[in-house]
This record gives structure tokens, C-alpha cells and sequence, in this order.
């Protein structure tokens, strides 16, 4: 290796991040709500909705200018399981139990952004709770250029709004496209009309009745 | 897109170019010029509006979608070592390369590690689909700018690449090859000598190209200064892998992170150039397939023994965690921040793929070029539609 990067060792490189986390934490004061270090992994902070843009302006000045991502998580357990039920049986009674990732949350809803330090790789994911009723929070898009076009697609895949976006125009989808495709209860139709043949590993051979749709060649 | 769709667009068009006239004295002419979905220049399915003023851009608009195949959906229905027949298909020119974060990631969740032969191979064929991809950029480039040689060069040496892959692996664009804990297999037989032969007709191939292209004097004035982005800009969009490093910014995670990957068993280096235009990104890449040449040449000689496979339980289940981890893909950073809840399948992947961030400059990249410009910049930025749609 011809670089003159430090050959991390199991603890000290542990040490780096958990004097990195109370600088962050400090700097940002009140604004953080949990944090969390992994070691030899990663660092996680839960901020408080307020806080949010300010968060990413006070990482910025810390360091951290390389703009990972943006997006959101939606904490409530499919209703539909993973998509393997027989479309013909009565549907499953599932959990709505929320059970929360690192750094905990309140909400359903929760943005996740990435910022990195570059040269260290340092990286830190900051959460957000997503305010149920409001469905929003203040948009980075000021702070980091390239929060603009992740903001977008968050929005339109989780329905969840960024304030002062200058356009949440749509990404991907048509503009009257209704629902919001990566949310838990969107469901994915494909596996709702017809059972998912991935759910046994071995495929059919030529010659089974159980798929008609091979060519016959 | 619909009706709808477009009819808010134009408006939002309409709207811009409004408050943007630059030229007033000369009396030129607005206009808006739609530059795909499927246009030859632009390699898939992106579409770019464009709003002129004579010869120049006042404001560009890509439009992206064309091709979205809704990938963060489908791994919340699969099981994980499904999942990398669906991230195969991201960059479908790189495609060992997406599967690797994923399956990192997937280890680094259930605290297990491929064994150093699994890790040896895993780069050794990571750097192959780097330059299988690269490569038909460095092709690819040449017809952007009109010259129709090079693509001929660049299928042909691609297709050893892809041959050794193929061998490998038994995909030649979709390898699927790599698993939670190692890989599939163990190398074929020969293959250490036949991809030795490979590496020396890409470095060949490569003299060619920089003989061909980047020594052209039409491809130098086409290159050299157009396009630039500054260091800071560069960071602030995520851009990432050789567009940030023709940028100055001398940052590969390929030297600059721990990975349970064969980066640090080899003598390598990372390319820089401080220019940040077209040229330079060009260059740039070009001087990596190179280096990725050598990177091989020196893993074919160090390949430890051993097994192939950890020991992982038959029916993978994934502890509840969350991971995140990236890799130096051929067209930049590519990451999943995996969460899981204990189940056969993650709960949700998060796709963090390089091309998304790199288009994402292109509105302020454009403003202000020329039309031909356009093409340059764009082929010079390196995407792959499936890596920005996703």
C-alpha cells in the first residue's frame, strides 16, 4: 500500500470516533437527543426536528463536507409481510409494533442523512423524527447542493415534504402518480396478485406443471 | 411521463427562462431544446431539457426515471442472498462491483468475514469490472466527440475482461457471484494465466487510447476547460470516485477505508489532477484501468489458500442491526445503509449509488456551456442510467 494512512488498530481507531461523537455532540449542544457509537464501525446521532438544518450547517463547519445521502426510513412493519401470501388466502393479522433503529426515535418516519469527512472517511448518519402531523422538515438543500435531488426522491417515495426545497418536482415517477411507493403500506402489486415463485429456491423444471408460461420449445 | 407531467414542466420552464436572459444587446432567441429520452448521445435513457440562448445554455433540467426499476422496494421482499441478483443490474456495466458493498454490508451485520481467499478473489474480480466498465467509457468517449475508432478497440479488449468473468463466474454481465461469507466458487482452472495475458493487452489497449484520443488535438480543445468543478462543489454534490479525483481531491476508498478487501496486500496508487474539467475526469480514468491492471497483476501472485466460504448457517438471518457500507465502484461511491430487524430480508436498503450524485451537478454544470458542450460534459461525467435510477 503506498499511502501513509493509519493502519487502524482495534481500539485507538475506537477512540477516534468517540472523542469525534462529543465534539459533535458538543457543538451542537441541546440539539442532539441520543447519539450512538459502533465501534470500529460507525457513529449514529438522533437530532431534534428544530435542529435540523442547523445540524447540517454546524457538521459542515466541523468537517464534514462530503455529502453522503439523504433519505428516510419507515419504521412501521409491512402489512403485508414480505410479499410471500397466497393472494387467494384471508390476509395475515400482523404486528404494527414500531421497533426503532440506533439512536431510537418517536415517530414512524425518520430522515437519515450521511456526511462524511473527507480524507478520514469519518462518517456520521444523523436522524431525524418525522413529525407524523406534519410530515416535514427544513431541507438541506441550502447547506448542501446535493441534497436537492435526494430531498426530492425522498419526498416523493415516502410522502414526507422538505421546507424551502426550491422544487420537489418528482423524480421518478409520472407527476399524478398517487401513493408514495417506499412507504410500508404502499403494497407491491406485483407480489399481490400472484405468489412469489422465489420463495422455493429450486425452480421448476421444463416439463413441471406448475408454470405454463415457459416456452414449450 | 404524462400529460400532466409535461405540461408542468414546460410551465416550470417557461418560468425560469423568465428570469434568466442573458444577451439582451445580441436579440438571440430563446429556445428550449429536449435533448433525449433516447437520443445517441446520451448513452440510455436520460433525458436532458435544455433552455438556449443562441449557442448556450441558460439553464439544463435532467430528467430521470426512464429507467427506474424501483429497486429499493424489491429488496424489502427478497431474502439477502437474493438481493444481489437485483443490485447486479444497477451498473450493468460494472456489475460484480454493486454486489460487493451489499454483501460487506450483510457481513458486517451478522459479524462474519469471508476468508482471506474469498477476500483476494472478491477484488481481484472487483477490479476486473472496473475495467470492463471503464473501459467502454474510454471507448464510448471517442464517439461522443465523433470519433468512431475507439469504441471498436474497447469492445474488443472488453471483451476479454468480460470472458474472465464470464469463466469465473458463468455470468458475463451479471455475475451474481458473490455470497454472505465468500463467494459461489473457486477460481477455474487457468485462470490466473489467462487474466495475466488480459492485463497485458488492456495496458496495451490503454497506450492505444491515450495514443488515439488523448493525444488528438480535437479531443484535447473539446476537453481541456470545459466543464470544470471546483474541489468544494464537488464535495458539497457527493460526487465521488473519478470525477471528485480529477477534482484534486485525492480520496479513494478503496485505499482510504478498512474493508475486509485485498487493497492493502498491493502496491497502488491513487490518481489525481487538479484541472476538475472534462479532460481531467477522462484522464483520470484512463490512468485507472491502468493502475486497476496492476492491482490484479499483483493479487494473481499473492492468492492465499484455503477455503472459499466462512462457516454461515444455511438459512441466512440477519441480526437486528443497521450497516452502512461503500465502495470505490468503477463510476464512484456506491453504498447501502442496510437495516434489518432480524428477518430472512433486510428491512430497508438504502441505495447510495454514484452516478445520482454525480448527474445531480449537472443543472449547475450546465449553465452557461455551449451546446456541443453538453455532450462533452455529460460523457465526461460517466453515468450508467441504471446507477442513477436505480
Amino acid at each position: 500500500m503506498s499511502s501513509t494512512t493509519d493502519t487502524p488498530i482495534e481500539t485507538p481507531r475506537d477512540e477516534v470516533r468517540e472523542a469525534e461523537i462529543a465534539r459533535v455532540c458538543a457543538a451542537l449542544g441541546s440539539a442532539v437527543i441520543d447519539s450512538l457509537v459502533k465501534p470500529n464501525d460507525d457513529m449514529w446521532i438522533r437530532v431534534s426536528a428544530d435542529a435540523w438544518r442547523s445540524t447540517g450547517e454546524t457538521l459542515k463547519t466541523l468537517g464534514y463536507t462530503y455529502f453522503g445521502f439523504i433519505s428516510a426510513i419507515d419504521w412501521l412493519p409491512s402489512p403485508y409481510g414480505r410479499g410471500e401470501d397466497d393472494p387467494t388466502a384471508p390476509p395475515v393479522e400482523r404486528s404494527t409494533v414500531i421497533k426503532q433503529g440506533y439512536a431510537g426515535g418517536d415517530t414512524r418516519f425518520q430522515v437519515i442523512a450521511r456526511l462524511v469527512q473527507p480524507f478520514t472517511t469519518l462518517g456520521i448518519n444523523i436522524k431525524v423524527d418525522v413529525d407524523d402531523s406534519l410530515m416535514a422538515v427544513d431541507s438541506w438543500s441550502q447547506v448542501f447542493a446535493g441534497a436537492n435531488w435526494h430531498e426530492r426522491e425522498t419526498h416523493e417515495m415516502f410522502g414526507i415534504g422538505f421546507n424551502g426545497h426550491p422544487d420537489l418536482r418528482n423524480m421518478y415517477l409520472p407527476t399524478d402518480f398517487e401513493g408514495h411507493p417506499l412507504r410500508k403500506d404502499f403494497p407491491l402489486l406485483a407480489r399481490m396478485v400472484k405468489p412469489w415463485p422465489g420463495i422455493v429456491d429450486v425452480e421448476p423444471l421444463p416439463g413441471d406443471d406448475s408454470e405454463e408460461e415457459g416456452d414449450a420449445s | 411521463m404524462s400529460l400532466l407531467g409535461d405540461r408542468q414542466q414546460l410551465a416550470y420552464i417557461a418560468a425560469q427562462a423568465a428570469d434568466a436572459r442573458v444577451n439582451v444587446e445580441l436579440e438571440t432567441e430563446g429556445m428550449t431544446l429536449n435533448i433525449g429520452p433516447q437520443h445517441p448521445a446520451t448513452h440510455g435513457t436520460l433525458r436532458i431539457i435544455a433552455r438556449l440562448d443562441g449557442e448556450q445554455v441558460l439553464w439544463a433540467d435532467p430528467s430521470c426515471g426512464y429507467m427506474h426499476r424501483g429497486y429499493e422496494k424489491l429488496t424489502e421482499v427478497r431474502s439477502y442472498p437474493q438481493v444481489t441478483a437485483l443490485v447486479n443490474r444497477i451498473d450493468w456495466l460494472g456489475s460484480f462491483a454493486n454486489e460487493v458493498p451489499f454483501i460487506l454490508a450483510a457481513e458486517k451485520l451478522m459479524g462474519v468475514e469471508a476468508p482471506s481467499r474469498a477476500q483476494h478473489i472478491r477484488t481481484i474480480l472487483f477490479e476486473l469490472s472496473r475495467i470492463a466498465n471503464v473501459t467502454l467509457f474510454l471507448g464510448d468517449l471517442g464517439v461522443q466527440l465523433g470519433a468512431v475508432t475507439p469504441v471498436f478497440f474497447a469492445f474488443r479488449d472488453r471483451e476479454y475482461v468480460l470472458n474472465l468473468i464470464e469463466g469465473a463466474t458463468g455470468g458475463r454481465f451479471h455475475p451474481n457471484f458473490d455470497r454472505i461469507g465468500g463467494l459461489k466458487d473457486d477460481l477455474p482452472a487457468g485462470f490466473i494465466d489467462e487474466t495475466r495475458n488480459v492485463m497485458k493487452k488492456l495496458r496495451g489497449f490503454c497506450d492505444q487510447i491515450e495514443d488515439l484520443l488523448f493525444g488528438n488535438e480535437i479531443f484535447q480543445s473539446r476537453t481541456r476547460g470545459i466543464g470544470v468543478i471546483p474541489k468544494d462543489v464537488a464535495l458539497q454534490y457527493g460526487m465521488s470516485g473519478a470525477n471528485l479525483r480529477a477534482s484534486g481531491v485525492d480520496w479513494d476508498l478503496r485505499r482510504d477505508q478498512k474493508l475486509p478487501l485485498a487493497y492493502d496486500k498491493v502496491d497502488w496508487k491513487v490518481i489525481t489532477h487538479p484541472d476538475g474539467d472534462s479532460f481531467a475526469r477522462c484522464w483520470v480514468r484512463l490512468q485507472e484501468v491502468r493502475e486497476s491492471t496492476r492491482i490484479v497483476d499483483q493479487l494473481l501472485d499473492t492468492i492465499p489458500a484455503g477455503p472459499i466460504m466462512a462457516k454461515v448457517p444455511k438459512i441466512i438471518k440477519v441480526p437486528e442491526g443497521e450497516a452502512w457500507v461503500s465502495t470505490e465502484n468503477p463510476l464512484g461511491e456506491m453504498g447501502y445503509y442496510v437495516v434489518s430487524q432480524g428477518d430472512m430480508g433486510p428491512f430497508r436498503v438504502k441505495i447510495r449509488s454514484a452516478s445520482f450524485n454525480n448527474i445531480s451537478i449537472t443543472p449547475w454544470l450546465l449553465k452557461g456551456v455551449y451546446v456541443p458542450d453538453i455532450i462533452t460534459i455529460l460523457a465526461s461525467l460517466y453515468f450508467i442510467l441504471g446507477d442513477i435510477d436505480r
